[in-house]
């Protein structure tokens, strides 16, 4: 595990962070912020093959490596840059790092844990240049450093006959995780996003590990939480409701809270309502364009995803609105279109609290 | 705080939200699934019966329960296991999983256990400002981290509030700090005012309920946001086995705590009569005892109570919930908790229904000591528990022994499990170890028969012959003692004994066993280094099935250690005694400080109070077992508990001999005699009134083993050399009298915990009386040091000027220069401590040795030496080369 501090690695100063942070803010009370959207299906689009993936740093590494999205940050960095410029001139206002499992968790997989922390330092490179490249003093460009939910689940088993058992530890979340936000702080991340939560245990881990980098960094950035509603039980994977959820992960102060994944927009719409009327914070949703066809392919046209997330806006519920799986630069300059016209949810203390 | 003003919330979450506002009803937390409080799940968990213990929680949740408290805090059971692997076990279950969860536990460790299990918002139950501001800061901001909310206790550090002033004081002070220092949110803040029982028949417990109602209100109006919550069944404490009374009780009590405020309560929901159907004149009395209504309020509960028709039993006399078990958990209650108290009554119970006292030992009582045996196995009881639940074993075979006497006149005797005979060997007098390991042989079962110390070699195999014992130990501290194991060893092969024996004591070592007693003998031979490797190997020399294997299994391994000894022997090279003499290091002798007070100083008997501040305490650890440096072995995760209360005990055993010294004397006494260094390795000493008159010699040794730095030392070099004197040595002999009648007495009474503890607290004491005469001499007598001052540790480091050692110990390891220390001081008249044959001091707890003021005199270790020493020390001993070989064999190269 890489154990960066701060006299080997350089942190952007707590005054950079503050100035960023102040931007962020003061962009996101005049105006709903667009999220990119989906990194996979761009990658999908460029055909890489196994040597792609390996580059010329990996040409030796034993395990296949084709498939391993967030080590392109690395061995075809251009790529990844390319799909941040082409949501930033869809108009995005934050990209997401190429960082989904960066962890030393996830890529266990393919025998890189070793790599976790540079795969996310790289990856917030990368995203920064193109948000940097594109940002103006009028409209300033920022980047969401992401924290996927990892290949494991700390509250349930993986094995049906043995429901005590676990694959993996809070301990061992919170190690992997800080050493991914760690990398991303380094690498120039205005902000960290826990995203795709299907376990709140998971989520847990990476808020108290965020908060454990924040101590070494000496500085804090604002966090966005983005929970996944698996199916129609209104559930996440680990049993949640919506806002049993929220009241799991509102114990520390957050720049927003939503969902994103599993759903499309018109699916999650009972959920982000309870987030809507009950989350102090500002509210995020980056839907999955629709539901999968037969095939597995997402195929609601970015028309009609922006039809769909209508309702959220004319209902006054979202500060940050993007796309999630099977999302494209279209699908995102759609959305941006439509949410122009609104404007966000104003911080009001949450509606209705009752037994 | 201006966010506080306005009103928040408190929200929780299982898999689903609890949202606790001013319109909600008072906040039910289920308190069945608490090893604390349920004996059931205590013993589901203990027996991981994960299952059933589930379905406890399930039922709680159905029945009402909106949040359940968990807590594995029981000394046998591995809290942060219990509790990481139950609320996994609960995430697996949808219909328990719904509510949010209360870590309840007293040790941090275990509540951070359970936050890292739990998914949702939890309630942490509790932290305070016992151990102080600072680690309750600590505390709180994990909480805060791991996000939960948390019960905060009324406790700081003067103790538990137990008035309505020290209620709210401590309540006040403890949400400043959260609310202002680590930003907790008011409304997750629930404190626990401390619910304490009433109608206890003492005064100061009259305000109990009343400071707790006043309490819960001033704090609902003075910290904002904040709830309040309690464990409501204390307060009935009183009336255990009367459970009409204490529905009563906790009906009442949560109407009028709901009443002044408090919002949340840890309740059983089937032990809660409704408050508006309990009958008029139960009420009446119920609540003049919670709100202090009269004089005789308690009284009259109690006489109402008596002819309230008890759902239980109504025969139950005691109060205890233990109590109400079944006759064979009774027993194994007793026995594993060492509680003496019903032991004889139980006792009497089971030899009324079973019959037969044989099987009331063979049956339950062997039961239970099983129990004990395989948790100390496990080890989850250490050795000072063990010993007194043997005591309890102790207690209630003697109740028995004039039934089974009875009996035995009737049929033959009995055979148990196996006879062990101990003894500790001639010449030797240690026997605390002896004694834990027979303590422990016996709770497995095995017939112990205990010959004592200083048992010759024909004595231990006659006794063993006429037993018809299966095993023999034997036992011993000073080193001459392994030469005495070797010769039973040798008359056991010569008598063709074909017994197993055991070897154990501080001096025996694995190596020794193997290379010089098992080649002496045929039976099997294992040395084992402590009481609780006793018992497998015991168990396994006695069964039919394992006694050839794992007798073959040592004998292998004995093999090997005896191969690798001649290898490390041939490795080792020894310089010659002449070549070692002329690397002797050079001490300057330009600054002897002249003793104050030459010759014998008879002391007066110090005070206990003044000796015991000099105690070491870590070897008295060690003694019991228990592994750890003092003070911090008070905190040992794994031993702390264990060890507090041994060390509580020693101070009790202390105070009480400080109270009463009658039956304790500490002699002392000292000389300082002038002294040169006439031979390379002798000291000559001197008449102190006349210095020309020689009065004795003490012969030292030097090391052969080729040291590091070249310089082969010898306790001689710290004296100035010469024919007449130019220097000065001392030497002392104290002993600590009585313990052993003390010991002894408690022993007879059946009680070997007190016994052993006695000897242990014995010994320290004769160590501390060493201590303390040497810092008199150094300050006071030879006065080199007049100005010292040192704290105990320092102490204990020994970081003054000067040693003591000890012939028998490893600077000067031959144990003959005890006589002359005998002959100089008079040491039987003065100190009235004799010698027996193998120079082992008689009481054991005593402590003789020499005084080097040197300030470059450090202790060493001799080591080996070669045969050239031997022969040289012989004649300067006057005594053959044989004789001398036996005395020094520890540290012979050669068998």
């Amino acid at each position: 595990m890489h154990m960066a501090s701060s006299e080997s690695t350089a942190y952007p100063s707590a005054a950079s962070i503050a100035h960023r942070t102040s931007l962020l803010h003061s962009a996101a009370s005049s105006r709903i912020l667009v999220l990119d959207g989906a990194m996979g299906t761009m990658i999908q689009q460029h055909r890489l093959t196994e040597e792609d993936f390996r580059g010329k740093r990996f040409t030796q590494h034993s395990d296949p490596l084709k498939g391993n999205n967030d080590l392109l940050s690395i061995t075809q960095p251009e790529v990844i840059e390319g799909i941040h410029r082409a949501y930033l001139e869809a108009g995005a206002d934050i990209v997401e790092t190429n960082t989904f499992s960066s962890t030393s968790i996830a890529q266990a997989d393919y025998g890189l844990q070793a790599l976790a922390f540079e795969l996310n330092e790289a990856s917030a490179k990368a995203a920064r240049k193109a948000a940097d490249a594109l940002s103006t003093p009028e409209r300033v460009r920022f980047v969401a450093g992401a924290l996927g939910p990892t290949n494991k689940t700390a509250s349930l088993s993986p094995d049906v006959n043995n429901p005590g058992f676990r694959a993996i530890t809070f301990d061992e979340l919170v190690a992997s995780y800080r050493e991914q936000a760690l990398g991303l702080i380094a690498g120039g991340a205005d902000l960290l996003l826990i995203e795709t939560i299907f376990d709140t245990l998971n989520a847990k881990a990476a808020l108290f590990a965020v908060h454990e980098a924040f101590d070494e960094v000496g500085s804090e950035l604002p966090i966005m939480i983005s929970g996944t509603i698996t199916d129609a039980s209104g559930r996440t994977l680990s049993g949640q409701t919506t806002e049993a959820f929220l009241i799991s992960m509102e114990h520390m102060p957050l720049f927003s809270i939503g969902l994103n994944c599993a759903l499309g927009a018109e699916q999650l719409t009972p959920y982000l309502e309870v987030l809507a009327n009950k989350a102090p914070f500002r509210v995020s949703a980056y839907p999955n364009a629709g539901l999968p066809n037969e095939m597995g392919e997402y195929d609601q046209d970015p028309r009609a995803m922006a039809n769909a997330v209508l309702p959220f806006l004319e209902r006054g519920w979202i500060n940050v609105m993007g796309g999630c799986c099977g999302t494209t630069p279209e699908h995102i300059r759609a959305i941006a279109d439509v949410a122009e016209s609104f404007p966000p949810r104003g911080l009001h203390a949450p509606l209705s609290d009752a037994i | 705080m201006s966010t506080s003003t306005a009103y928040r919330p408190l929200k929780l979450s299982g898999l689903e939200p609890l949202i606790v506002t001013p319109e909600s009803n008072f906040v039910n937390v289920g308190e069945r699934t608490n090893v604390t409080g349920s004996r059931r799940f205590a013993r589901l968990i203990r027996e991981e019966q994960y299952d059933d213990a589930l379905a406890i929680a399930r039922e709680q949740v159905e029945g009402g329960a909106q949040i359940i408290d968990v807590n594995m805090d029981e000394g046998l059971i591995d809290g942060e296991l219990a509790m990481t692997t139950f609320l996994n076990l609960i995430a697996a279950e949808p219909d328990i999983a719904r509510v949010p969860i209360m870590i309840d536990s007293s040790k941090w460790s275990i509540i951070e256990a359970g936050l890292k299990v739990a998914q949702g918002k939890c309630v942490v139950n509790s932290i305070s400002m016992k151990e102080g501001e600072a680690e309750f800061l600590r505390q709180a901001r994990l909480i805060r981290r791991y996000g939960a909310a948390t019960v905060v206790m009324a406790f700081d550090e003067q103790g538990q509030a137990d008035n309505y002033e020290r209620r709210i004081e401590i309540c006040q002070r403890a949400y400043v700090l959260l609310t202002e220092q680590v930003g907790f949110p008011p409304e997750d803040i629930i404190f626990d005012p401390n619910v304490f029982p009433v109608a206890t028949g003492m005064d100061e417990h009259r305000r109990n309920a009343i400071d707790f109602f006043e309490a819960t209100r001033w704090i609902r109006k003075n910290l904002p946001g904040t709830h309040v919550s309690g464990g409501v069944s204390n307060v009935s404490f009183s009336f255990r086995g009367n459970p009409s009374v204490r529905e009563a009780m906790h009906s009442a009590f949560l109407y009028h705590g709901i009443q002044a405020g408090m919002d949340m309560g840890i309740v059983n929901p089937t032990m809660l009569e409704v408050y508006d159907s309990i009958h008029n004149d139960l009420l009446e009395r119920v609540e003049d005892v919670l709100l202090d209504r009269r004089e005789d309020a308690t009284e009259r509960l109690l006489a109402f109570a008596a002819t309230v028709e008890s759902k239980g039993n109504e025969r139950e006399k005691t109060t205890d919930a233990w109590r109400e078990l079944p006759l064979e958990k009774r027993l194994e209650h007793s026995l594993v908790k060492g509680i003496t108290d019903c032991i004889e009554e139980d006792t009497e119970e089971a030899r009324s229904t079973i019959g037969s006292p044989l099987r009331v030992i063979e049956g339950p009582l062997m039961d239970g000591m099983n129990v004990v045996g395989d948790l100390f196995g496990s080890g989850k009881m250490f050795l000072p528990q063990v010993v007194k639940s043997a005591r309890v074993m102790k207690r209630a075979v003697a109740y028995l022994t004039p039934y089974l006497e009875e009996e035995k006149a009737k049929s033959g005797a009995r055979k148990g499990a196996g006879k062990v005979l101990l003894a500790t060997v001639k010449g030797d007098v240690h026997d605390i170890g002896k004694n834990i390991v027979s303590v422990v042989l016996a709770c497995n079962g095995y017939e112990v028969i205990d010959m004592g110390v200083m048992i010759p070699k024909e004595q231990i195999l006659e006794e063993a012959v006429r037993r018809e014992v299966d095993i023999i130990g034997l036992s011993g501290l000073i080193t001459p003692s392994l030469e005495e194991m070797i010769d039973v060893a040798a008359e056991m092969k010569r008598r063709n004994i074909q017994t197993p024996l055991l070897i154990g004591g501080a001096t025996t070592s694995r190596v020794h066993t193997a290379v010089k007693i098992a080649p002496h003998i045929d039976s099997p031979v294992v040395h084992v280094n402590d009481a609780s490797r006793a018992v497998p190997a015991v168990s396994a020399l006695i069964s039919k099935e394992q006694q050839a294997a794992f007798a073959e299994g040592i004998a292998a391994d004995y093999a090997k250690v005896r191969i690798q000894y001649q290898r490390d022997r041939a490795r080792k090279k020894l310089v010659s005694l002449e070549e070692a003499q002329g690397r002797a290091p050079q001490l300057d002798f330009s600054s002897i400080v002249p003793p104050k007070n030459l010759g014998i100083q008879p002391v007066d008997e110090p005070s206990i109070a003044a000796v015991r501040a000099f105690i070491d305490w870590s070897p008295f650890f060690r003694s019991w077992g228990l592994a750890g440096a003092f003070p911090r072995i008070l905190n040992d995760e794994i031993v702390g508990v264990e060890a507090q209360k041994l060390y509580d005990d020693a101070q009790r055993m202390l105070d009480q001999w400080e109270r009463d010294p009658s039956g304790i004397a500490m002699k002392a006494i000292h000389g300082i005699f002038p002294a040169a260094r006439s031979g390379d390795e002798t000291i000559a000493l001197f008449d102190s009134s006349d210095p020309a008159r020689a009065c004795g010699q003490f012969e030292f040794l030097r090391q052969q083993i080729d040291q590091r730095d070249g310089v082969q030392r010898s306790l001689a070099d710290f004296i100035a050399p010469g024919q007449a004197p130019c220097d000065y040595l001392g030497c002392f002999a104290v002993a600590v009298h009585g313990i052993d009648t003390l010991a002894n007495h408690q022993a007879t009474e059946g009680d070997d915990y007190e016994a052993i503890l006695i000897k242990a607290v014995g010994d320290r004491l004769a160590e501390a009386l060493a201590e303390w005469l040497h810092q008199k001499v150094r300050r006071e007598t030879w006065a080199y040091a007049p100005e010292e001052s040192l704290s105990n540790a320092a102490l204990i480091k020994e970081q003054y000027q000067g040693i003591r050692p000890a012939p028998g110990y490893p600077a000067c390891p031959d144990h003959l220069d005890k006589k002359q220390i005998w002959t100089l001081l008079d040491a039987e008249n003065t100190v009235e401590a004799t010698l027996t044959e193998t120079l082992a001091m008689q009481p054991a707890s005593a402590v003789s040795g020499y005084y080097f003021a040197h300030p470059e005199s450090r202790y060493l270790g001799v080591g080996l030496i070669a045969d050239d020493q031997i022969n040289d020390l012989a004649q300067r001993r006057n005594l053959p080369v044989a004789s001398m070989k036996r005395w020094l064999s520890a540290n012979l190269l050669d068998a």
